[in-house]
């Protein structure tokens, strides 16, 4: 595709269970191959953005527009062959528990490709070894650990050579070390694949060390308050809302009630 | 995995992919790769490659990705197989001939697979092996349920002295949902067995011209067998089954272990209230069973069979004894008991996933059922030696 177009377009969105409006006004523009980072406290609609960009959930207004094309105005078998290019890295990883994790990859490249059964099994142990796990093949989702299961969740959303990966909470319950191996790893991936990352997360230091962009939600005024890269919103930001959750509520944490908020968000979290 | 730029919607059709394998003069093997290397597309096997190898006196296998279209996985897959290939052979794998970001995937991929699993527990095991797991299997369950019976009971007794950590509240809403909320079907199924017993039943007596002795038939049947058998069985059905799959999700999501961290007994808190509605309830759904069964006979007998109405009532209280009526709602009592236990105890040795709560509610059912019928059986046995 030529540049023309982003990859991704999120275009004046808004989203309400009902008639309690979780976020409105969001816009953002995500080039190829960026990876771009939605964070916020928590319980200020970042999962619920997610879902609407991965086609769980309407938006009530706006649009979402891929390469371009609109996302939710096409039809739902356009937007099923759209939903083929995506990979999506569930909070908990979201193995199926009855399936080893060879066969939570096989089962997707079976439904989606003509691959025979010998083809399958290879390309499902490429993935598992992309993400560390050679030879984890006929485990079962319960007999690995939780890293193990979220690495191999991204395996399964690398199954169909995704064109976008969306990732939610990828460090979320990770201990540091592994936390941090899993953020190389979706910077590798991004450098080999040309992929373009959506990364929903409140993880500092994932923020910091994987982000070319960032939008900054905030649950009191349910709509978006900052976007650019993280480093240049630390030394430029005047919100003291941003500043806050960036340095962990360190400065300006007493400016203003929404900051507030935030940063008590951070500390019991 | 796509190259750089390429979109899966685009149109044009894909170039077939092609492979060369030429060998140049300072011991090293070249693999030509052009055209499209893409899933499902028919991509070269590895055999010329394997061929080459085994059979040359290559000590470096070396890449050349000029004429190489657009590619994905079905190129890592190769790529990786060389790799395997090359570390069998004990020949040296040259990479830089590849596409960047296929050279990084499979260094990504080599790299990270340096941690070796572990023995995975799904070896292959003789038949003999088999059948013995079956076996010890088998036993540790029975092992296991005789536990949790033990444990039961103690806990019964901690409730009998009031020190049981056992919430009536609790309680109360399972005996909302094992009692009023299961009279609907538990009436429905019972008036149809009624009315079939009276059906069959007066269509052989009045062969013998005892047309009137149905009366008696129904209600000796329904009250002392029927009604509590059936209201076992759908109580085993529906209610033992709710609670294999409640107690089996709790399992899959930590709540027993945090019942359990917290010092709270699994078996009081969450057993004996569902233990205790049902002791509860059942004598109650058995007696309310027994009535519909024998209005169902009496709807019958009266309006197809030609049976006077006050005729049939006057049988019907003659023929129950207070006999039958005990031995009906003692053994509802019993089958209630049963059902609450089979369900739990399935609910709480339930695995860590989806798959095994359906297992759990799927076995609660069958032993639930089981143990019912054979109990049953058990129980004719005993009173026809004590001639009750």
């Amino acid at each position: 595709m030529p540049a023309r177009f982003d990859k991704i377009e999120i275009r004046d969105v808004t989203l309400a269970y009902g008639s309690f409006v979780v976020l409105r006004d969001i816009r953002a523009r995500i080039r190829p191959g960026a990876v771009f980072v939605i964070m916020g406290g928590s319980g200020c609609g970042k999962s619920t953005l997610l879902r609407a960009l991965i086609g769980l959930r309407a938006p009530t207004d706006g649009e979402v527009l891929y390469d371009g094309i609109p996302f939710w105005g096409s039809g739902s078998e356009a937007r099923q062959e759209r939903l083929r290019s995506f990979g999506v890295l569930f909070q908990n990883g979201a193995l199926w528990s009855s399936m080893t994790l060879a066969e939570n990859i096989g089962l997707v490249l079976g439904e989606f490709t003509d691959l025979t059964p010998a083809e399958i099994r290879d390309v499902s142990r490429l993935k598992l070894s992309l993400v560390g796990l050679r030879g984890f093949e006929d485990f079962y989702p319960s007999e690995v650990s939780g890293g193990m299961a979220k690495r191999a969740g991204l395996a399964r959303a690398l199954a169909l050579d995704p064109d976008i990966l969306f990732l939610d909470e990828p460090s979320a319950g990770l201990d540091p070390i592994t936390s941090r191996n899993l953020d190389e790893l979706v910077l590798q991936l991004r450098d080999s694949l040309g992929a373009t990352f959506v990364v929903v997360t409140h993880e500092l230091a994932s923020i910091f060390a994987i982000a070319d962009e960032c939008l900054f939600l905030d649950g009191s005024t349910r709509t978006m308050r900052a976007q650019g890269s993280p480093r240049a919103l630390l030394e430029t930001t005047d919100d003291p809302a941003v500043r806050a959750f960036l340095t962990r509520g360190a400065s300006g944490a007493e400016a203003a009630g929404p900051a507030h908020a935030v940063s008590g968000n951070l500390l019991t979290a | 995995m796509e190259s750089h730029g390429h979109s899966p919607l685009r149109a044009d059709g894909p170039s077939p992919a092609r492979l060369d394998v030429e060998a140049s003069g300072d011991g090293s093997l070249v693999v030509r790769l052009s055209g499209d290397w893409l899933l499902g597309s028919g991509v070269p096997a590895l055999t010329e490659v394997e061929r080459s190898l085994r059979s040359g006196s290559a000590r470096r296998l070396e890449f050349e990705a000029a004429a190489l279209g657009r590619w994905n996985s079905a190129l890592m897959v190769f790529l990786s197989k060389c790799a395997d290939l090359c570390r069998d052979c004990g020949v040296e794998m040259g990479t830089s001939g590849l596409p960047p970001g296929a050279a990084n995937l499979l260094r990504l991929a080599r790299t990270a697979a340096d941690k070796q699993a572990p023995a995975s527990g799904a070896l292959s095991a003789t038949w003999l092996e088999r059948v013995g797991g079956r076996v010890l299997a088998f036993a540790g369950g029975a092992g296991g349920f005789l536990t949790f019976l033990g444990e039961c009971v103690v806990a019964l007794f901690r409730l009998l002295r009031g020190r049981a950590q056992f919430r009536w509240t609790d309680t109360f809403l399972v005996m909302q949902e094992c009692g009023p909320q299961a009279l609907g079907i538990v009436a429905l199924i019972n008036f149809i067995v009624g009315l079939i017993l009276a059906f069959v039943g007066t269509l052989q007596l009045a062969r013998f011209g005892a047309t009137i002795y149905s009366a008696d038939l129904v209600a000796i049947a329904t009250v002392r067998e029927m009604a509590c058998l059936m209201t076992g069985v759908i109580m085993c059905g529906r209610t033992g089954a709710a609670f294999a799959a409640q107690l089996g999700t709790m399992r899959v999501n930590q709540e027993i272990d945090a019942f359990q961290a917290c010092g709270i007994s699994p078996i009081e808190f969450l057993v004996l209230p569902r233990l205790m509605a049902l002791i509860l309830m059942m004598p109650l759904l058995c007696v309310f069973a027994a009535a519909i069964a024998i209005a169902g006979g009496f709807a019958v007998s009266t309006l197809m069979l030609d049976v006077a109405p006050t005729v049939y009532v006057r049988r019907t209280i003659d023929a129950v004894t207070l006999v039958s009526f005990l031995l009906g709602i003692g053994k509802g009592t019993i089958f209630g008991v049963l059902v609450a236990l089979t369900g739990c105890h399935r609910g709480i040795q339930c695995g860590t996933n989806a798959a095994a709560v359906g297992r759990a509610t799927t076995t609660a059912v069958v032993t639930g059922i089981t143990a019912i019928i054979v109990s049953d059986g058990v129980f004719a046995v005993v009173c026809s030696a004590l001639n009750i």
